[in-house]
């Protein structure tokens, strides 16, 4: 990619935060920013964002659930931007499958369009990116700036949304590595992890608590019985998910691990605030 | 002689009437012979009372205003909302705290929102109406609050939500927070306050009681007037 | 319309691809919790079979879109997930009351259960 071969210059790069990352998710936003700005990169916030509607809608007819993707797409353009890096896996997934649509579709694109006629016309200009995306052709600056060697051993979770569906994929999508490569970098050791890319049961939470507590029982345990300390991750349902339905584990034989974003190791590993153990 | 009245056609609820040029909805209404018993209050756009949707003559556009202040135009097709059905939350401003969740727990609808941008269309006050509901959505009560300031509750965001969300009740919300927990505290307010409370002022009070209405007029009229200043906010 | 031919309009997807061979079954993390197994449903909707909409399996679903990428078939399972919830959301059915969930849950969770669970 062509960010990653900037090394040393100092570059900005419009970032889109998602409802999340302003409430539950504060410490992901705070730790990336962090993290980011000791590899010589700014995000700068977009001045105006709007929810991105999460879960991308499926139905071939369902366009009014695209229009927050496209309208959020159609401010990093205005705002003078042609690349956009959002941190919640989910927003990710959202903004990357409309934009794909943007590129490929034009008669949804033309019924967009002529719907939102405040906005500018939107084709698929932006590129929307993740950090880990970024991350993958920072291998040395990464390292130089490690001075706090991690020591623990985590379990990387991916859940779906960064690698499904494939054409969204920020990596393999069935073996992924990109997060395993980033925490040895940083001076972690990885664990085998057969759940690393299995649903967390996501929006269940709303409506099926004991599936979700379930979901977190089968893949905590899983990573725990790997040798774990640790769990790594990049999405804040599926931090939520695994790190507050461990409180609702009533098995005995369960013994909890503590959950954090990519970014936080970073910033632990760069010499900035400690990760929470739990 | 009288100039002659130069006319339009507009249609009321689907049925053709001529009215003076000039006139505002409101008024064209009453000229054509309806009353308003509901939908009708301050006649001057602050009371939100009287909101009405219009189509033009060959324009898809469905218009959202207030029909006190929209001059009615040839060919204009128009009814008024008397009234917006909206649920209101229930809630103790003295008990509820004002954190990141408190809006969406109190309307989980906002969550809703797909930016469409339909209740910023039609707001007559123009205000980005999508935007304070985005930032009801995400917590930021300040936002929405400042955002919101100068809403009139005629509704018209929450009849044209397809989201089904009633935008001026959050906002409401949110400013009412934002007033009780989070804006800066007004320390000269609270002052005075006190010494009204204190009975610093008592004396004076039980004189002016005692003045006829002509006296006290005389005194009105020959007020000192503060000149108009910035609030002081915590910080100063 | 039949269902078929509304599943099919709603999702893009051809249901008669299917071969049944369970791949997506095998991958779905939320099995566990369904009464329908995923390639059922395909089954259930080629049959015409209408007590497929009441089933609980497509509002267990969580779109995570395993089924979809293994599919040696290449049909879009998630999508059929997703057409079958749009049927009932459409006749204004909602499979969930917004204003009773529990308090104090993340907007992400919020916002994805107003999208898959309300019309």
């Amino acid at each position: 990619m062509q960010l990653a071969n900037i090394q040393g210059e100092k570059m900005e790069i419009a970032y889109y935060p998602g409802c999340t990352l302003k409430t539950n998710a504060k410490e992901f936003e705070e730790s990336t920013i962090e993290a980011f700005k000791k590899l010589g990169i700014e995000l700068k916030e977009l001045n105006k964002w709007y929810c991105c509607g999460t879960v991308y809608s499926l139905a071939t007819d369902n366009l009014m659930y695209r229009l927050a993707a496209i309208r959020n797409l159609i401010k990093v353009k205005e705002e003078g931007y042609d690349k956009v890096v959002t941190l919640c896996s989910i927003c990710y997934n959202t903004l990357k499958q409309a934009n794909l649509m943007a590129q490929q579709d034009e008669e949804a694109m033309y019924k967009i369009n002529s719907f939102m006629d405040e906005e500018p016309d939107y084709h698929g200009e932006v590129e929307v990116l993740h950090p880990l995306e970024i991350l993958k052709g920072m291998e040395e600056k990464i390292k130089e700036n490690v001075v706090k060697p991690l020591n623990k051993k985590y379990a990387v979770y991916y859940g779906c949304l960064l690698l499904r569906p494939k054409e969204v994929a920020i990596d393999e999508y069935e073996n992924p590595s990109v997060m395993e490569k980033l925490v040895e970098m940083l001076g972690g050791s990885v664990v085998n992890f057969p759940f690393k890319n299995e649903c967390c049961g996501a929006y269940n939470v709303v409506s099926d608590r004991e599936a979700v507590v379930e979901r977190c029982y089968r893949i905590v345990g899983n990573a725990r019985k790997n040798g774990a300390d640790a769990i790594v991750t990049s999405c804040p349902l599926c931090h939520f998910n695994l790190s507050e339905m461990q409180k609702e584990i009533k098995k005995t034989d369960f013994v909890g691990l503590p959950i954090y974003y990519f970014s936080q190791l970073m910033v632990e590993a760069f010499g900035g605030r400690k990760c929470k153990e739990k | 002689m009288q100039r002659k009245m130069k006319m339009v056609r507009i249609y009321i609820m689907g049925k053709e009437y001529r009215v003076p040029e000039g006139l505002t909805i409101m008024k064209a209404m009453e000229y054509a012979g309806y009353r308003y018993i509901r939908g009708a209050g301050c006649r001057a756009g602050f009371c939100g009372a009287c909101a009405t949707v219009y189509r033009k003559e060959g324009d898809y556009k469905l218009y959202a205003d207030l029909a006190c202040q929209t001059t009615v135009e040839d060919g204009m097709y128009l009814v008024q909302l008397p009234f917006t059905p909206a649920n209101k939350a229930i809630y103790d401003l003295e008990k509820i705290k004002a954190d990141d969740k408190t809006l969406v727990n109190f309307y989980p609808e906002i969550a809703r929102c797909v930016s469409c941008n339909t209740c910023t269309k039609a707001c007559p006050q123009e205000l980005d109406v999508m935007d304070y509901i985005q930032a009801s959505l995400r917590g930021d009560i300040a936002k929405a609050a400042e955002l919101s300031f100068d809403c009139i509750q005629c509704g018209l965001c929450a009849l044209r939500c397809p989201a089904e969300i009633v935008h001026y009740h959050v906002a409401q919300l949110a400013r009412r927070l934002y007033g009780k927990y989070l804006a800066p505290k007004a320390k000269h307010l609270e002052k005075r306050v006190k010494e009204i409370e204190e009975g610093k002022f008592d004396a004076e009070l039980k004189k002016m009681m005692k003045k006829s209405i002509e006296e006290l007029r005389k005194m009105y009229n020959a007020r000192d007037i503060e000149p108009e200043e910035e609030m002081p906010t915590e910080s100063d | 319309m039949d269902l078929l031919a509304k599943v099919e309009e709603l999702s893009g997807e051809n249901l008669y691809a299917c071969y049944q061979c369970g791949k997506c079954s095998a991958g779905c993390p939320m099995v566990d919790q369904m009464d329908l197994l995923p390639n059922q449903v395909i089954l259930y909707v080629i049959r015409n079979d209408e007590s497929v909409v009441e089933a609980k399996t497509p509002w267990i679903c969580a779109q995570c879109y395993q089924c979809g990428t293994r599919c040696p078939r290449n049909v879009d399972i998630t999508k059929i997930m997703e057409a079958l919830r749009l049927i009932k959301l459409r006749k204004n059915i909602d499979y969930l009351k917004i204003g009773k969930v529990k308090k104090n849950l993340p907007q992400i969770a919020v916002v994805s259960a107003t999208r898959k669970y309300t019309g």
